[in-house]
């Protein structure tokens, strides 16, 4: 009996033992270490002395961290609210539509789904080229004879944010579409039909019987929404450049963090505190929020 | 079903509404397509002519600067690198995924929820937050600089999501196989191997598109980790080549098809496994 109960052990540390330890040396520890070194302040790449919360009054409180952080933290959320709002409504739509197997459905999921798989640092750099002054984009509008709606894209404070999101939603689109979709598909056709013969009508169809039931698959797109829009990064890094140009008018946490952990801007060299400050944070946000809309959808879930 | 958008037999109203619907679909189809097709033409065309008649199609299709991204200037290299790194990284993902997918589902003890916990905690947390610590980690290990930082760094990333597909599926596989496989002799590597995995091989297909797409486009880590020219993946090596050509908008149209049309062909091919594959942590 212990024999055989020893084996058991034996072979399932030898299963598990792998994995586990490149999870434990990749992911687990470093996960910790941005925490414990938060607490440090740091002398390029030596830890100095412990400073306690001193990172994050620092990150929080003294300029230009301050300024800079709520800056990119506010262009974080308008990335959020915007992906929300016009690319998982869009994706609904869509998803809804191919649902109900309108015309050409079957051709559509295709090649909505296929700027998902190019990485973002082609799309970002293809549409850096077209949305320049002399870009596609803009001889499009001459084109069609209306000049006034040539902008300077990305080097306009105001459009460069909106312009770099909405080339993402471009690329992204198709992913919450066909997430929809499959979620939709699975609702029991019973329900449908037995609300169809009822004479509820589309709008109602949609509201009443099938959103409720896609609540599941909404808390999954919009946690990866509250993920996607955290980590913004090579977008940015492609289209308006790791300054977050013009003026920090794009910068995200991401390049922010990038920034002070590898030392390009303000200061010059790396801040490892401060940067290990503000990976905390991306963890603390990410995790808070990422609950918080679980909880708010869970809320609205109904079981068959 | 009676619910479907059918033309035929709809209401006028019904008519108008999927007429609609329709072309917005189209719009975007268009909106998707043509800056591919952009992307193409431009890529045949001179400096001027991308300027000036940016909507015209090509005088002529010279392969002249496909030739020079390739070859001179090294996207054959970093195309090689690229696949080097997805391929091991992805061996391992499978492998030890699969192995610690087979600890935790084909056993009963008590430390197997805990074990699965752990594996799972990189699932949601981004590691990209972590850079700071990975890189002072990856430099103590002397291996800033080589491909295996980022391999080893891209097999941690694939685990969680490997183990927690795999371990679902392995659940589903009956329990009498498994006896009747140890009754014939088998050792317990011998199931994994004979016995569950070749029962997985669909849940397998899946997690390697899963985790092989995202791999292939990384960009954060390569950037950080891998400086010298010799050993940068396609990402990281279109990056430095934007930086060197920028104006140069023919060679840069070029490099850019480059790096996105073979992913396209490949799509073409096998379009209902990337679909299933790459939504298949969000669809149950």
């Amino acid at each position: 009996m212990e024999i055989k109960k020893l084996r058991k052990g034996a072979w399932i540390t030898f299963f598990v033992a792998p994995g586990l330890l490149v999870v434990s040396v990749f992911i687990l520890l470093p996960l910790f270490m941005s925490l414990y070194n938060s607490f440090f302040s740091w002398n390029q790449l030596i830890s100095d002395r412990f400073v306690g919360l001193g990172n994050f009054k620092r990150l929080f409180g003294s300029y230009p961290y301050k300024d800079r952080f709520f800056n990119a933290l506010g262009n974080n959320v308008t990335w959020f609210v915007m992906t929300m709002l016009v690319q998982n409504s869009i994706g609904l739509l869509f998803g809804y539509l191919m649902s109900r197997r309108i015309a050409g459905n079957q051709v559509f999921r295709r090649i909505f789904f296929i700027p998902v798989l190019f990485s973002i640092i082609a799309v970002g750099f293809l549409w850096g080229l077209y949305l320049k002054p002399s870009g596609l984009l803009n001889s499009f509008f001459n084109l069609i004879n209306q000049p006034d709606l040539r902008q300077v894209w990305l080097g306009d404070e105001r459009l460069a944010t909106l312009s770099i999101i909405f080339v993402n939603i471009w690329r992204w689109v198709g992913f919450p579409s066909l997430v929809f979709l499959a979620a939709i598909d699975a609702v029991p056709e019973e329900c449908l039909e037995a609300a169809y013969l009822d004479g509820a009508g589309e709008w109602k169809l949609f509201w009443r019987v099938i959103f409720p039931l896609i609540i599941p698959s909404i808390t999954i797109i919009t946690v990866l929404t509250v993920i996607g829009s955290l980590n913004v990064f090579e977008q940015i890094y492609t289209m308006t450049g790791l300054d977050g140009a013009p003026n920090y008018s794009t910068d995200t946490i991401g390049t922010l963090f990038y920034r002070t952990a590898f030392g390009s801007v303000d200061s010059g060299s790396p801040e490892i505190g401060i940067g290990s400050a503000i990976g905390v944070v991306i963890y603390l946000l990410t995790f808070c929020i990422s609950l918080a809309s679980i909880y708010v959808t869970r809320k609205r879930e109904v079981q068959l | 079903m009676i619910t479907d958008f059918r033309y035929r037999g709809a209401s006028v109203q019904k008519k108008v509404f999927i007429i609609i619907m329709f072309m917005i679909m189209v719009f975007y189809v268009v909106l998707i397509i043509y800056p591919l097709f952009n992307m193409v033409i431009s890529s045949f065309k001179s400096n001027k002519d991308i300027l000036t008649t940016p909507f015209a199609l090509p005088a002529s299709v010279d392969l002249e600067n496909y030739r020079t991204v390739w070859v001179d200037k090294g996207f054959s290299r970093y195309f090689l690198n690229s696949l080097i790194v997805t391929t091991a990284a992805m061996a391992f993902v499978i492998l030890f995924g699969s192995m610690g997918a087979y600890g935790i589902s084909r056993y009963t003890y008590r430390a197997s929820t805990l074990i699965y916990m752990l594996f799972l905690s990189g699932i949601m947390l981004p590691l990209k937050a972590a850079i700071i610590p990975l890189f002072l980690l990856i430099r103590k290990l002397g291996l800033i600089n080589t491909q295996l930082s980022v391999i080893m760094i891209f097999i941690a990333m694939g685990l969680p999501s490997t183990v927690f597909i795999l371990s679902g599926f392995m659940k589903g596989i009956p329990l009498e196989l498994e006896y009747a496989a140890r009754i014939d002799g088998c050792s317990d590597f011998q199931i994994y191997r004979r016995v569950v995995m070749p029962m997985t091989a669909p849940a397998v297909a899946l997690v390697t598109i899963y985790n092989a797409v995202p791999i292939w486009n990384d960009f954060f880590f390569p950037l950080v980790f891998l400086q010298s020219n010799r050993l940068k993946t396609l990402p990281v090596g279109l990056s430095t080549f934007f930086g060197q050509h920028s104006t140069n908008w023919s060679l840069l149209f070029t490099s850019l098809s480059l790096a996105i049309i073979p992913m396209l062909i490949l799509y073409l091919f096998m379009s209902k496994y990337f679909i299933k594959g790459m939504t298949a942590g969000a669809v149950k």
